[in-house]
């Protein structure tokens, strides 16, 4: 109760909390929008959106390793987990990509667990984080402290996200996906070649996460298990904000963010992924709840 | 096969589950795991088999059992075995309640909303439990020690784990042979119709999870004293180990079965008890693979692959031609 009184009592360290929560949102932002564009083009939950977000994330760790600057281990990252995306989509999820959800589900659930496992063994469980070199800035009479990199973060997500955007919206590539999305057979018989577009979308979708790993890795800090968390986070988003939403997304993103970062402040550090993971259930049985009003589910 | 070669057969069954931990005791824990490996396989199989719910979150009433047991004997100070069995009882019955409680939100989810949703209540569980100190937060709990002599504490949880694996074959058995086994397969295969054929889907799929609940906190109980230590993360809430073992072994074996969970839990514990140690630490990488692999290129498992070759032995008189219409219905949607 004191963390909530302090909180009003300081509007300072309310507006920091909202800085810091809004600023990692983004991130959080960006992987929802991933999963959101896989979901919704190959009518696959991906359970290895996290594992991704953290394989990008060690490859900034390496260029960190590598005396390279970090920064340049966001395009590197994207580039390498497209391909990785690339590959597992044709390794894998090509063969469950047309069957019942479940088998999809429990198929990439296995993938999570295969990458997570073999990171931990590569590189140990130890928590790191790849230094970039940025330093803080403070404000209001060195109150209110924010960190370059987490701007930065904001900032390129903010790029990555506009790049996106355009490129479905204008690029041919972009049109095809669309359209597969809408319907995957109709989109075949126009001359689309679905399976192309589905091992462009997975590897867009890692792409993107293993830019925003990179980020996080920076940011914040990065260890094998992290997967999981923005799994579920990012399934939150979706689920909050509706397939093919951006706007929504981008919202909601940014909202989880900051509740989270209130949360972690309001009941302590180590309650704060159980938060997560709590919020997580009490959304999905609330919004299912309220359309069970009208003999409806969640969809 | 006839009536008396049935009887043979189930005669040394009997013998060989009951003899087993005289004959090589040097593997009596392992075996003890078995049975508990088949109580996981089992109780996952309600939901993720015959009902069509995939859970990844049974692991939370696994973890429940054991820290209610522990907490009851910690705090009533009766002697071991009496605390025990009341820890276990009670175990169970704040088992069913949550699975009663969770359910009546959770299971109006469906299909992949559910699965994910209870990969969160897995995790919940565990990372609530790490922060809570009435229960030892983070560094865990240590059930009491059990009294009697060395050999015996082995003893009596395998024959523990062993009555309860029974039990619940046989529960599940008498379930699924009955109204309550063909209302959840109804739901499973579509859930509407059921519901419009005028079943109380709902009233269906709580007490299948309470079922599941009810055996798991059990296994917890007893799990949580026969380990001796509960870890809120790797013993009690162990999503990465019982939690993703349960899934695999139930497919396995082939969900959707009653023996299948049984065999699929046996192949894989013999397995992993075998090959697993010469992996060295590689083993949860290859449990992923093997995962992607069964899903991917098997996912009948194996008793629905012997069920698709041989249909006869499995005693239902199929009508090649009715399931060749079957089967040219499905093939053109």
């Amino acid at each position: 109760m004191d963390n909530v009184l302090i909180l009003f009592n300081q509007p300072v360290i309310f507006l920091q909390v909202v800085v810091d929560g809004i600023l990692f949102g983004s991130i959080l932002a960006l992987v929802a929008y991933g999963m959101a564009l896989v979901w919704g083009v190959m009518k696959v939950i991906n359970i290895a959106q996290g594992e991704f977000v953290m394989l990008g994330g060690y490859v900034a760790l390496k260029f960190a390793d590598a005396g390279l600057s970090p920064l340049w281990a966001v395009p590197a990252a994207t580039v390498i987990l497209f391909c990785v995306g690339w590959i597992l989509y044709w390794l894998v999820v090509h063969w469950v990509v047309d069957k019942d959800i479940f088998i999809s589900l429990l198929a990439t659930f296995g993938l999570s667990i295969f990458l997570q496992q073999i990171v931990n063994q590569i590189f140990s469980a130890d928590v790191r984080t790849a230094e970039s070199g940025l330093v803080s800035r403070s404000f209001l009479d060195d109150r209110l402290v924010v960190a370059e990199i987490k701007v930065l973060a904001f900032v390129l997500a903010a790029i990555v996200g506009g790049i996106l955007w355009v490129f479905l919206v204008r690029s041919r590539l972009g049109q095809a996906i669309r359209a597969t999305a809408q319907n995957s057979r109709a989109a075949r018989l126009m001359g689309i070649d679905t399976n192309h577009v589905y091992a462009m979308t997975f590897g867009l979708n890692a792409a993107i996460c293993g830019g925003a790993g990179a980020l996080v890795a920076m940011t914040w800090v990065i260890h094998p298990y992290l997967g999981l968390s923005y799994l579920v986070r990012s399934f939150m988003i979706v689920v909050v904000a509706g397939l093919g939403n951006l706007p929504g997304v981008i919202v909601a993103g940014l909202g989880l963010g900051a509740a989270e970062n209130f949360a972690g402040f309001v009941f302590g550090a180590e309650y704060q992924a159980a938060f997560i993971f709590s919020l997580l259930v009490v959304i999905l049985v609330w919004r299912n709840w309220r359309l069970g009003r009208q003999r409806r589910y969640l969809k | 096969m006839n009536r008396q070669g049935m009887l043979i057969l189930a005669v040394l069954g009997v013998g060989a589950v009951i003899g087993a931990p005289f004959a090589i005791p040097a593997f009596i824990t392992q075996l003890s795991f078995l049975w508990l490996m088949v109580l996981f396989a089992l109780t996952w199989d309600i939901m993720g088999g015959q009902m069509g719910y995939n859970s990844f979150g049974n692991i939370f009433f696994f973890g429940i059992g054991a820290y209610v047991c522990a907490v009851i004997q910690r705090d009533a100070g009766l002697d071991w075995h009496v605390a025990f069995f009341i820890g276990m009882a009670a175990a169970a019955a704040l088992g069913v309640i949550a699975a009663a409680i969770l359910g009546s939100g959770m299971l109006g989810l469906r299909g992949q909303y559910f699965a994910i949703a209870t990969l969160g209540l897995g995790i919940a569980g565990g990372e609530i439990a790490s922060g809570w100190d009435y229960i030892g937060a983070g560094s865990g709990l240590v059930p009491p020690l059990y009294p009697g002599a060395l050999g015996a504490r082995e003893m009596f949880f395998y024959f523990l784990f062993l009555v309860l694996a029974i039990i619940c074959f046989f529960t599940l058995r008498r379930l699924y042979s009955g109204r309550f086994g063909l209302a959840i397969n109804a739901i499973r295969d579509d859930e509407d119709k059921a519901e419009s054929m005028g079943l109380h889907t709902t009233r269906y799929k709580t007490i299948a999870w309470c079922v599941s609940a009810f055996f798991l906190a059990m296994a917890g109980a007893g799990a949580g004293n026969m380990i001796g230590f509960i870890d809120p993360r790797d013993v009690a809430f162990a999503g990465l180990t019982f939690g993703v073992w349960m899934v695999l072994m139930a497919i396995l074996g082939g969900k959707g079965t009653l023996w299948g969970p049984v065999l699929g839990a046996a192949i894989f514990h013999i397995t992993q008890e075998l090959f697993w140690t010469y992996l060295l630490g590689w083993q949860r990488v290859a449990l992923g693979l093997l995962i992607v692999v069964i899903v991917v290129f098997f996912p009948t498992g194996i008793l629905g692959w012997v069920r698709e070759h041989y249909p006869e032995k499995f005693g239902q008189a199929v009508d090649a031609e009715a399931q060749g219409a079957a089967m040219g219905e499905k093939a053109e949607p």
